[in-house]
């Protein structure tokens, strides 16, 4: 209630400068034409074709970023070898930016959906590696050696102990890998798509003006981020750690 | 004995750039691909020295840590103020709580045209974007470091006759310290991730991020992953530098995670 009431402020001082003439209409538009060129993107399909666009590349970064980083987090937490090899990479590659290869990509790869969803793959695949890699560190070796004197071997242990044991890792590196594909996929549609997209959209806007759409498609995205955010995670979780009780585990 | 077993730590850290670099030197030299769009790593190095030597790298880098140094502190300013005017009082609480944790996860580059729009090209739309988007985890830190002072250490102090000033500078920001630390530390790694794209949305005239973009106008590849390289180095000069030891003094110095 209270929430609602400050966000209701909030939108109300916005219609006020809005109208108060100090900037230019087309600069800072007032609520109803935002409300109106959402409707308008809602209503001929188009707002949605972009953010089925803009999900698609997501998926398809994020499920492949989970993928090879759960597998390479955990072939590096169990396994010495590929822990030396591959950690001084990850530390090295980590800290540049996915957008500093954006223009690279691009020249690789054209503009379109290949460069952005390599980024976004970019940007979600290190919170999975080291989430992964410290979840199967983290096992409780009382576990596995509970597990192999009752007969556990290899993928039965892999899959009973390991996996279940380190998920709440694994969730907390989906969730954040999330969160940076996300922004990633925003930025690469800016820099590196060339027709559908939420980020294009907003980018595309600019050169005409059109800040209500630009508010309109910033509002789509940071609804959509939201419910994936609240929704689909806190589901996941509840579904899987929180039953199994491992929470505490995770979150200290 | 100590000599041998040093250089072999040294080879085996060694050994993954030099597969990779290998692999990459291999791919270049093959022919498959166009030699200006996959340089071999020698070129790359080449042009690493000739833009360094020149400046004309160390000059971007400049103005990009300016910005990345502008930004953050902006948004350590700012982001601390704010969250300490939430935890300290209620209606401010109630008011900006619902706002923060509505923008926080918006992505920070999808307000990047709004605000080229509204403070133009250049430095001051960049600078107020990277401080605009750092303040977020700063903001949520500081308050959740305040709120989580522990009841007792404040009823202690109170009894011991510490009033409000002195409860606040002794006993609520020492214990809000470690938050707030990890909300600066959060607040620095976003604001640098984000810099980089700013800078090629933003057609500034200097900066790592413009000189990638714009080398690729021209199909120079070595000129883009000098640039990377440069990127990289200073990524890992921060985390080095100021994320890690923030996180050896705050997060393990007190006891929240085993080094």
């Amino acid at each position: 209630m209270k929430a609602a009431m400050s966000i209701a402020v909030a939108l109300l001082l916005y219609e006020v400068l809005a109208r108060s003439g100090v900037f230019a209409a087309a600069l800072v538009p007032g609520l109803p034409a935002i409300a109106r060129a959402l409707w308008s993107m809602l209503a001929d399909g188009s707002m949605l074709k972009h953010a089925g666009a803009t999900l698609y590349r997501v998926a398809l970064g994020l499920g492949l970023a989970a993928t090879l980083g759960l597998a390479l987090g955990v072939l590096m937490g169990r396994w010495r070898p590929a822990e030396r090899f591959f950690m001084p990479l990850v530390s090295v590659l980590m800290p540049i930016p996915s957008l500093a290869w954006a223009p690279v990509f691009i020249l690789w790869f054209g503009l379109g959906d290949v460069a952005t969803i390599l980024i976004v793959f970019y940007a979600a695949s290190f919170p999975m590696v080291l989430n992964a890699w410290t979840g199967a560190r983290a096992v409780n070796p009382i576990w596995l050696r509970a597990a192999g004197a009752m007969g556990a071997r290899g993928a039965a242990l892999f899959w009973k102990v390991v996996v279940p044991a380190a998920s709440p890792f694994i969730l907390s590196g989906l969730r954040q890998a999330f969160q940076r594909a996300w922004i990633a996929v925003v930025g690469a549609e800016m820099l590196a798509a060339s027709d559908y997209g939420l980020g294009w959209v907003i980018f595309d806007a600019k050169e005409f003006l059109n800040a209500d759409v630009m508010l309109a498609a910033l509002a789509v995205i940071g609804a959509i981020g939201f419910v994936f955010e609240r929704l689909v995670f806190g589901a996941l979780e509840r579904a899987t750690v929180q039953r199994w009780g491992m929470l505490r585990l995770a979150r200290p | 004995m100590q000599a041998p077993s040093r250089w072999r730590a040294l080879a085996g850290g060694a050994l993954p750039f030099v597969v990779v670099g290998a692999i990459w030197e291999g791919v270049a030299r093959s022919g498959r691909f166009p030699p200006r769009l996959f340089p071999t790593l020698e070129e790359v190095a080449r042009t690493f020295g000739r833009l360094t030597a020149s400046g004309i790298l160390p000059h971007h880098a400049a103005e990009t840590l300016a910005r990345l140094g502008a930004g953050f502190a902006l948004a350590a300013l700012a982001g601390i103020a704010v969250g300490l005017l939430m935890a300290r009082s209620r209606s401010a609480e109630s008011a900006l709580l619902p706002l923060v944790s509505i923008g926080a996860p918006v992505p920070g580059l999808a307000y990047a045209p709004l605000f080229l729009l509204w403070f133009g090209l250049g430095n001051v739309g960049s600078v107020l974007l990277v401080g605009f988007v750092a303040a977020f985890p700063v903001i949520l830190n500081t308050w959740t470091g305040v709120k989580t002072v522990k009841e007792i250490w404040l009823r202690a102090a109170q009894v011991m006759g510490a009033g409000e000033r002195r409860l606040f500078r002794q006993v609520i920001l020492p214990g809000a310290l470690p938050h707030i630390l990890t909300g600066l530390r959060l607040g620095l790694a976003q604001a640098w991730r984000i810099l980089v794209a700013v800078e090629m949305l933003a057609a500034v005239p200097w900066g790592l991020g413009w000189l990638i973009f714009g080398a690729r106008e021209f199909l120079d590849t070595d000129a883009m992953l000098a640039g990377i390289a440069m990127i990289g180095l200073i990524g890992l000069a921060l985390e080095k530098l100021a994320f890690q030891p923030l996180e050896r003094y705050t997060v393990v110095r007190w006891g929240m995670v085993s080094a």
